[in-house]
């Protein structure tokens, strides 16, 4: 994984909560290349059409609120997002997120200061994010054992690389 | 700057000079908890292409949703897990008439110790921090990463402190304390967040109130709550024989915020459907008619618990619209409540007594409820359909308020018994 990349923004608001990402009817399904057909749809319809690999959440407060499923960022992560940058988030979502492969920020003023659409770059280990314009936003850039999980892909994949190392 | 409880335990496990809320740490986990979730956790645990579990003595796997096994489903899940137990050498596996309750049998069977940081695949799983561990839920691939590693990234939380002042009053009980707190904070009130209790009140009572306590803070969504070791528990692990460092928080530990809370002239409180922090005090409850009365689970299915309920139930006769089910926590406490005669008076009043297991506190087995039916229980959740049918209604209460409505086929006072 690169720690340096740049992506498309998608914006959203507040409180979106699991459900908001994965509907439940579609809970059933066990594909996330499934999943991902229908992710954020009813917050926006366009969004699973055309997500693209590497593309960039900008969202208000509360992240990926409601219940713990595993579901929710499985399905983000097959759409293809690389990165969540939100207000805040949910805890159990942080964590289910980062143990999947998506990396996750958090900035309080992004989601003012981008338009939906536009590309930013962004420097994970820094924690900074430039703007079209060239506006850097700083944030708490991801300590180092998490980068680790996200560079191996998630927390399976992490384990598998540590137990490989160990032979 | 000082550090609180939970941070020493963590920076301890992390080895670490001082951890501070927010710092991503990765920890040493002391204890390892897994019910019938297990299963799931082998799935992960294969997936990582892991052979070997991390330290088998740092684990207990105990099973408690469905035991007996209610159906073919939770009896294959069960022969599972009892193969992977055999084939790990797992000692630490207490199945169906050895355990119990894993957050019951995690305390009483001594292995918890002040201090620790404990795991668990189930969101109850800081019961445990009434014994002064930091002890927290979490996922099934979380958990499969400990079984391999023995270690787990965590995001130290920031804390809140609750204090409780004032003598708890006759036939008043730990759960009633916790209801009134839940009842303010509400069930978001403590996201994330390690609550730690304190005050006169939390002195002053034993470990079964205590446990009681601590198990329903996950009930604010806090990731766990904990009571700092003293003379209480000393003697509650006496038997144990077992040596701990009393780690307590320092004086200038930081807390996000604190509340207070004074139990002096609380009543008892009920927490009526559909939500836990829907608490009212049991004055304002008039002629709620119930169906069903369950003495039972992690949050009071304890040897005092029971105490109560028969001292109540005592001569008298339940309800004849009632049915009232008492399951013991554990097996040792199933076998003390007999020795203390305390099945006698159960049998006596016409309730009915089950084999120590969650059961219908989840809605698994034993004791469900129709549409329609109101169940006062003395569990920790009553979310809608958490007991049987989306229909049903559950009301949370304490022991002995369990028992005073349960001869009185409703919501009834235990102090006007
Ligand atoms: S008794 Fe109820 S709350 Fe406790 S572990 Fe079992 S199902 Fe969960």
């Amino acid at each position: 994984m690169e720690t340096t990349f740049s992506g498309k923004v998608w914006k959203f608001g507040d409180n979106i909560n699991t459900d908001d990402i994965t509907p439940s009817p579609y809970l059933t399904i066990q594909s996330p290349e499934e999943l991902a057909k229908h992710v954020l749809e009813n917050e926006n319809p366009d969004f699973p059409k055309n997500v693209q690999k590497g593309d960039i959440l900008v969202a208000g407060k509360n992240f990926g609120c409601g219940s713990s499923r595993e579901h929710a960022p499985v399905a983000l992560k097959a759409a293809g997002v690389a990165l969540i940058v939100a207000k805040s988030f949910a805890r159990i979502f942080f964590r289910n997120a980062i143990n999947v492969g998506i990396s996750v920020l958090e900035s309080d003023e992004l989601l003012d200061a981008v338009e939906e659409g536009e590309m930013i770059k962004v420097n994970l280990e820094k924690g900074e994010i430039e703007t079209s314009s060239g506006n850097i936003i700083k944030t708490n850039p991801l300590p180092e054992n998490v980068l680790g999980i996200l560079e191996a892909g998630g927390l399976v994949e992490k384990v598998k690389m540590i137990l490989g190392e160990r032979g | 700057m000082g550090m609180t409880l939970s941070e020493k335990i963590l920076a301890r496990a992390s080895g670490k000079e001082s951890v501070k809320p927010g710092d991503v740490v990765d920890a040493k986990v002391d204890l390892a908890m897994s019910h019938e979730a297990c299963c799931f956790v082998i799935t992960a645990f294969e997936k990582m292409g892991a052979k070997k579990v991390w330290d088998k003595d740092k684990m207990v796997i105990i099973l408690d949703h469905w035991v007996p096994s209610s159906d073919v489903r939770s009896a294959s899940l069960h022969k599972t897990i009892r193969e992977f137990v055999k084939e790990q050498g797992i000692d630490n596996f207490l199945d169906v008439g050895r355990g119990g309750i894993a957050h019951q049998i995690l305390a009483e069977g001594g292995w918890v110790l002040p201090g620790m940081l404990v795991v668990g695949t189930d969101s109850h799983t800081p019961t445990a921090g009434a014994l002064g561990a930091f002890a927290t839920g979490i996922g099934f691939t979380e958990m499969a990463a400990v079984f391999a590693l023995g270690e787990l990234w965590m995001r130290v939380p920031e804390n809140v402190k609750v204090v409780v002042n004032g003598p708890l009053g006759n036939r008043m009980d730990g759960k009633d304390i916790i209801l009134k707190i839940v009842g303010d904070f509400k069930v978001e009130g403590a996201i994330y967040k390690a609550v730690e209790y304190a005050g006169s009140t939390i002195d002053s009572i034993g470990m079964s109130h205590r446990l009681a306590i601590c198990n329903m803070t996950t009930e604010m969504g806090a990731k766990t709550g904990i009571i700092a070791p003293d003379d209480k528990t000393k003697e509650y692990l006496a038997w144990t024989g077992k040596e701990y460092e009393p780690i307590v928080s320092d004086e200038d530990a930081v807390y996000q915020e604190e509340r207070t809370f004074d139990v002096t002239d609380l009543e008892p409180q009920v927490a009526c459907p559909p939500n836990v922090d829907n608490v009212k005090g049991v004055g304002e409850l008039k002629n709620v008619k119930i169906h069903q009365s369950f003495l039972g689970s992690c949050t009071n299915g304890r040897i005092e618990d029971l105490r109560a309920a028969a001292e109540i139930l005592k001569g008298e006769k339940v309800h004849k619209d009632v049915r009232m089910i008492v399951m013991p926590a554990s097996q040792s406490i199933y076998m003390q409540a007999m020795e203390e005669g305390l099945f006698d008076i159960f049998l006596e009043s016409n309730a009915t007594i089950c084999a120590p297991s969650c059961g219908p506190c989840f809605g698994g087995h034993g004791g469900l409820l129709a549409a329609g039916e109101a169940c006062i229980s003395s569990t920790n959740r009553n979310f809608v359909a958490r007991m049987g049918s989306p229909g049903s209604f559950v009301y949370l209460a304490s022991p002995w308020t369990v028992a005073a409505s349960a001869l009185y086929g409703e919501i009834t006072d235990p102090r006007s018994v």
